[in-house]
């Protein structure tokens, strides 16, 4: 799917406020602190980290809404400082609180939205009753935006993302805040998106929604990149193949660290539990309970994204 | 299905031209009184209250009321300020609280700057919207005092022009201030702001009642401007007078326009 036209390249990309207050100078707070990014067409690229990471901010200078404070940022190798417009007429945004016009119902919602692109109007209607039935909400096409559910709300602000036929889709943070269910379809229209070959740039402090979803990651933490890579590469890089969780009783997990070390390749410590680290988990299991030990629950999985944050910042994503 | 990137017709987005976008917000914002006509309606009812209260009840035991050297009615002297008072409401209405709904609980700005749309075309388009319905207030305010025959020369015409400017003037104004509001408790001060202004802008009498200095503060203040404006046309005594008032209401227009567009530049593009 991807080719090696550049859509997105940012170069020591950097984002500073200034805090200010009543008495004395500003406070520079710096969000995102040089990065360098590259998206090609048609990939799905993932920034994965946990809140005020930067992933954000990166977004919103990526849509042109917010001024770079330093380095270069292109989007179709255009300037977002000379040419926010026209990099925004092709680019779709799918905002982390959804910004719907709740005195408009929903079908007039995607018509005046797609009118802010210049497009004819009767190309707008053609498109809605398309993108309706893509989300699944031409039922809906008539109801207030207020009587939606959450996961409708979203398909919604989703299907009015696309009103444009965007060359680049952001979706800040797409699935925050909703309930399984709802979560997979949008995870289901958002994959037949990338087959139709979509660029898709998405955030997320999710490692599943990572995981299914992007091509290509890039781990921010505290305003740079951690590490960069596809998902399993970046699981086979910085973890074991799979990973055993033992809990003991409330506040034994730390002291009964060291009686495990040497069962894995790493163990981390996390007030609840620990994790051996280790490419056989079942086996590690059997040396722990072979020791005498006694854990309350134990569980064996296959190393994650979590996992990968874990040992790249020794902090987990819900942090 | 092929949604996205497949040519169902070849049209493309693209920015949109000034004037486009000016009638895309002015569009968006019919839709959604459409749905809220009697909220609109009953912004117009006030001025026409007072017309009836004040310039028709009063005006009945006013006798001898002379403006401009002339004796004429009282309910003369009182509509032409009441049409501008009924521009100045339409067009605060829609600056204010309804600006300051879009700008910081709706998110409507933020939608709009994720399109081709700029800063510079939402603070347009909304100062054109407070202008269409102070614009239509007015109308209705100017209809309702032909049916009474209130209208004493064809320079009354142009008092819908005027109001135009009355509501381009509070419009870009009231949206320059409420940029500036952090919450609902600081609009008391639009209230405390138009109130005196309303009964004290030469609406209800002369500016020749108050003392030199307080006159001048008076005839300083926008209203006051548009109300002997609207006066002097529906009279038919223009001046040069008219003339300053004409300039001064533009450039309060323009100057509210330019400072809006860099708040929101400041607010919205961080």
């Amino acid at each position: 799917m991807s080719d090696q036209t550049s859509m997105i390249s940012a170069r020591g990309l950097r984002k500073s406020f200034v805090q200010r207050s009543r008495k004395g100078p500003g406070i520079e707070f710096e969000a995102v602190r040089g990065i360098d990014v590259d998206v090609r067409r048609g990939v799905a690229f993932g920034f994965l980290g946990p809140n005020g990471a930067g992933k954000s901010s990166t977004m919103r200078m990526i849509c042109c809404v917010s001024p770079v404070s330093g380095g270069e940022l292109r989007i179709f190798g255009l300037d977002p400082a000379t040419h926010g417009p026209e990099i925004r007429s092709r680019i779709g945004v799918c905002p982390q609180e959804d910004t719907l016009d709740n005195e408009l119902n929903v079908w007039e919602n995607l018509y005046v939205y797609g009118r802010y692109f210049g497009l004819p109007r009767d190309v707008v209607r053609d498109r809605i009753d398309e993108l309706l039935d893509f989300v699944q909400l031409t039922e809906k096409a008539q109801a207030k935006v207020d009587d939606l559910s959450g996961g409708m709300k979203r398909r919604l602000t989703i299907a009015r993302s696309l009103i444009n036929k965007p060359e680049i889709l952001i979706l800040d943070e797409p699935t925050t805040g909703l309930d399984p269910q709802a979560r997979h379809v949008i995870w289901d229209r958002l994959f037949r998106l990338k087959q139709q070959g979509v660029t898709l740039v998405l955030t997320t402090h999710y490692m599943d929604e990572a995981e299914q979803l992007a091509d290509r990651l890039v781990v921010m933490d505290k305003g740079v990149i951690v590490a960069e890579g596809s998902p399993r590469e970046l699981i086979e890089q910085y973890s074991t193949r799979e990973v055993a969780e033992i809990r003991f009783g409330v506040g034994e997990n730390e002291a009964l660290a060291p009686k495990v070390e040497d069962l894995a390749e790493r163990v981390e410590v996390l007030p609840d539990r620990l994790l051996l680290y280790t490419d056989d988990g079942e086996r590690a299991l059997q040396d722990v309970l072979g020791r005498g030990l006694r854990p309350e629950t134990t569980l064996v999985r296959r190393a994650t994204l979590e996992d990968v944050f874990l040992r790249l910042t020794g902090r987990s994503l819900a942090d | 299905m092929a949604l996205v990137n497949t040519a169902v017709t070849t049209a493309v987005a693209r920015p949109v031209r000034p004037g486009e976008a000016v009638g895309l917000l002015v569009y968006r914002n019919l839709l959604s009184y459409r749905r809220a006509w009697f909220v609109f309606a009953t912004g117009f009812l006030e001025p026409v209250l007072y017309l009836f209260s004040i310039g028709i009840g009063v005006g009945r035991i006013v006798h001898g009321f002379e403006f401009n050297g002339e004796a004429i009615d009282y309910r003369d002297f009182v509509a032409p300020g009441m049409v501008a008072a009924s521009a100045m409401n339409g067009a605060l209405l829609d600056a204010t609280f309804g600006f300051f709904f879009k700008l910081k609980y709706d998110k409507l700005f933020d939608q709009m700057l994720a399109t081709p749309l700029t800063t510079l075309d939402v603070a347009r388009g909304e100062l054109a919207w407070s202008l269409l319905r102070g614009g239509i207030y007015s109308a209705a305010f100017v209809v309702v005092m032909l049916l009474m025959g209130l209208v004493g020369s064809w320079w009354a015409v142009l008092v819908v022009p005027a109001a135009l400017l009355i509501g381009l003037a509070f419009g870009a104004v009231g949206m320059a201030l409420t940029t500036f509001m952090r919450s609902w408790q600081d609009f008391e001060y639009v209230t405390l702001g138009m109130l005196p202004m309303f009964l004290f802008s030469a609406t209800f009498f002369p500016v020749t009642a108050y003392p030199d200095w307080l006159r001048w503060v008076v005839e300083c203040t926008p209203l006051y401007r548009g109300v002997v404006l609207c006066r002097e046309l529906t009279t038919g005594a223009l001046s040069w007078g008219s003339a300053v008032s004409v300039v001064y209401l533009v450039a309060l227009g323009v100057g509210g326009l330019v400072v809006v567009r860099r708040r929101l530049d400041r607010l919205l593009l961080k």
